[in-house]
């Protein structure tokens, strides 16, 4: 009894140690990328870790801001494009698996079994063609081309369906049919607010996808002013900002904050989310 | 009863209109256009006309299968993913087992879940060029490290290793995605019945045992959906390796098949042609994974409904008996 006790005082130190350790790793790059933020050329020059923070930050933002990097309307862009295809994705998302569970028609089955089979193809790679086609209707640098694909999200119907089969009794939707509503208006009434908690979930997810989504943008949007958020990033590689480390590192901070904001206020949804199986992008 | 049903019906094609269509418009409309310009000779900025190849209809593809950038990044993109994906799911399967031990609680588990699983959400493009200032040269937070310890006196120009810059891109991907793992493997422990890890207990199995006869054997249907979930993404990885590095690294090290595939199309040359073959080639590669993943996922649905109707078949006999018995009495 009493090995089995120090052995066991030994492998807790030897978790403990490993789990500090990453935790090290997953917080150190962002504190020297904040600190960084606020410290001189020359400081970062002569020494590029530092675990204190200077006073350059403003002289930092105004050599930031005097370039092509525009956080403002990098933050405008992408937020329009997140929120809109967010609500797009989670509102049909969830019109389809109503459309599945609660009406008995003669494709059904069959209908989520494609859906089923579409959930995992490559959006990536079919770009070109998709590039193609916006580019002959002239809707490149239109924001509605990254929103609308939006519509069709198989993995979220997916995820829909089967929260909706337990959480949703047809018996509702049955009383409210002879209580004289129609059917879209009990779907919008009283199956969206049954299904809030998934819709919550899935909506964290489908958001930060699309704030962190790159390469789409990046092939449509030509226009500096339609630019989101990872593009505006992708400017402080070029030349520009050569030698200007701390305005590099500030932009990388105001590119992150949001993310910051919004994981520590919801981390505990989204840790449950991915437990409950998201599906990786 | 029947009649009204019917009337309903037509209401669940009406709520699944508008995810068909835009199936068809964003999805099953390019990915049929970008196999028809593999077929042509579309290039140029702003070229839209399309004119089949008559004499080799194939040639792009061939082109593309020839290439040698093409043959690099296919080779690095499963190279990195594999990089990248072993040691992410040895240590999420570590971490897992050790969060969930019934044996010894770790305390603060809440806040290493949400640290660990942190650069997940962390937009790519930032964490690339993030990491490509640390490896700067000769003045970056790395140099500073390896010069301040003395490791190493002299600044290293670590990005001018092929292997370097491979293995940080990789890397990065590990950083990334371990925590997502780890969250997944972990519902998938807890989703395995207790019981099993008592009696293992009661028999006298240490930690590892443990962990080899009874948490790996149930988490194998877990471990292959992450398996090839994390492939899916893996062969279309693009924001880091593009941003990582400017061109690709040393030689292309760390060019990837949609780094490719960009840099036919929208970086100078606007070769929409063979960037499309390219592009069929991958989504033929990943639909076979996808199937793959399917296969799977549609086997486990059918052994738990088997599982169903061995139970009400049981449950149906047991009502029978208990009637005969009944009506014996």
């Amino acid at each position: 009894m009493h090995t089995k006790k120090r052995t066991s005082v030994g492998y807790l130190i030897v978790v403990y140690i490993l789990c500090v350790i990453l935790a090290l790793l997953s917080i150190f790059p962002f504190w020297v990328m904040i600190v960084n933020a606020t410290r001189s050329t020359t400081q970062i020059q002569q020494h590029a870790v530092s675990l204190i923070p200077s006073s350059y930050l403003m002289k930092n933002l105004k050599i930031l801001l005097g370039k092509s990097f525009n956080p403002a309307v990098g933050f405008m862009n992408s937020m329009i494009i997140s929120i809109c295809a967010t609500a797009c994705s989670v509102y049909f998302s969830t019109l389809t698996a109503y459309g599945i569970v609660v009406y008995n028609w003669k494709f059904r089955k069959a209908f989520f079994a494609f859906i089923m089979a579409i959930m995992m193809i490559p959006g990536q790679v079919t770009m070109i063609g998709f590039y193609q086609m916006v580019y002959k209707v002239h809707l490149t640098n239109n924001l509605l081309m990254l929103i609308l694909p939006a519509i069709q999200a198989p993995a979220m119907v997916f995820f829909m369906r089967q929260y909706m089969i337990p959480a949703l009794s047809l018996e509702i939707v049955q009383s409210a049919r002879i209580d004289g509503a129609r059917e879209f208006y009990i779907f919008n009434r009283i199956a969206l607010p049954i299904m809030k908690p998934a819709i919550a979930t899935q909506a964290i997810f489908s958001f930060v996808t699309n704030w962190n989504r790159l390469f789409e943008p990046m092939v449509l949007l030509t226009d500096k002013k339609n630019y989101t958020m990872p593009i505006m990033v992708s400017l402080l590689k070029g030349d520009i900002y050569k030698t200007e480390f701390g305005s590099i590192y500030l932009g990388l901070t105001l590119t992150v904050l949001p993310l910051f904001v919004v994981y520590f206020l919801l981390s505990k949804y989204i840790i449950a989310g991915v437990a409950l199986g998201s599906v990786k992008g | 009863m029947r009649q009204k049903r019917l009337s309903y019906a037509k209401y669940g094609y009406f709520f699944c209109i508008p995810f068909v269509v835009a199936f068809l418009i964003f999805q099953l409309y390019p990915v049929l256009y970008t196999a028809v310009i593999g077929f042509t000779d579309l290039k140029g900025l702003g070229n839209t006309a399309i004119h089949f190849l008559t004499s080799d209809p194939f040639r792009n593809f061939k082109t593309i299968l020839t290439n040698g950038s093409f043959r690099t990044a296919f080779k690095n993109t499963w190279l990195i993913w594999g990089l990248n994906f072993v040691p992410q799911v040895l240590l999420a399967l570590l971490l897992a087992a050790i969060f969930t031990s019934t044996r010894s609680k770790i305390k603060g588990q809440g806040f290493f879940k949400v640290v660990f699983y942190m650069p997940n959400i962390i937009t790519a493009a930032t964490v690339a060029i993030l990491f490509a200032s640390f490896f700067g040269y000769p003045m970056g937070p790395m140099n500073d490290i390896v010069t301040s310890l003395g490791i190493s006196k002299d600044p290293i120009y670590f990005l001018q290793s092929k292997t370097t810059a491979r293995g940080v891109v990789a890397f990065i991907q590990f950083w990334m995605w371990y925590g997502y793992s780890m969250i997944v493997f972990i519902s998938g422990i807890l989703g395995i019945s207790p019981d099993i890890f008592e009696a293992a207990e009661v028999d006298g199995a240490t930690r590892f045992q443990q962990f080899i006869h009874v948490t790996l054997p149930n988490l194998r249907t877990i471990m292959l959906f992450s398996l090839v979930t994390s492939l899916i993404g893996g062969l279309q990885m693009f924001d880091i390796p593009q941003l990582f590095i400017t061109k690709s690294g040393p030689d292309n090290a760390t060019l990837t098949t949609s780094c490719f595939i960009y840099n036919q199309a929208f970086a100078g040359s606007y070769m929409y042609n063979r960037a499309a073959a390219a592009s069929m080639i991958m989504f033929l590669i990943i639909c076979v994974c996808s199937a793959i993943l399917f296969y799977l996922m549609r086997d486990k649905d059918e052994v738990a409904l088997n599982k169903l109707i061995r139970k009400q078949e049981k449950e149906y006999r047991k009502k029978m008996k208990l009637e005969r018995q009944g009506g014996k009495a």
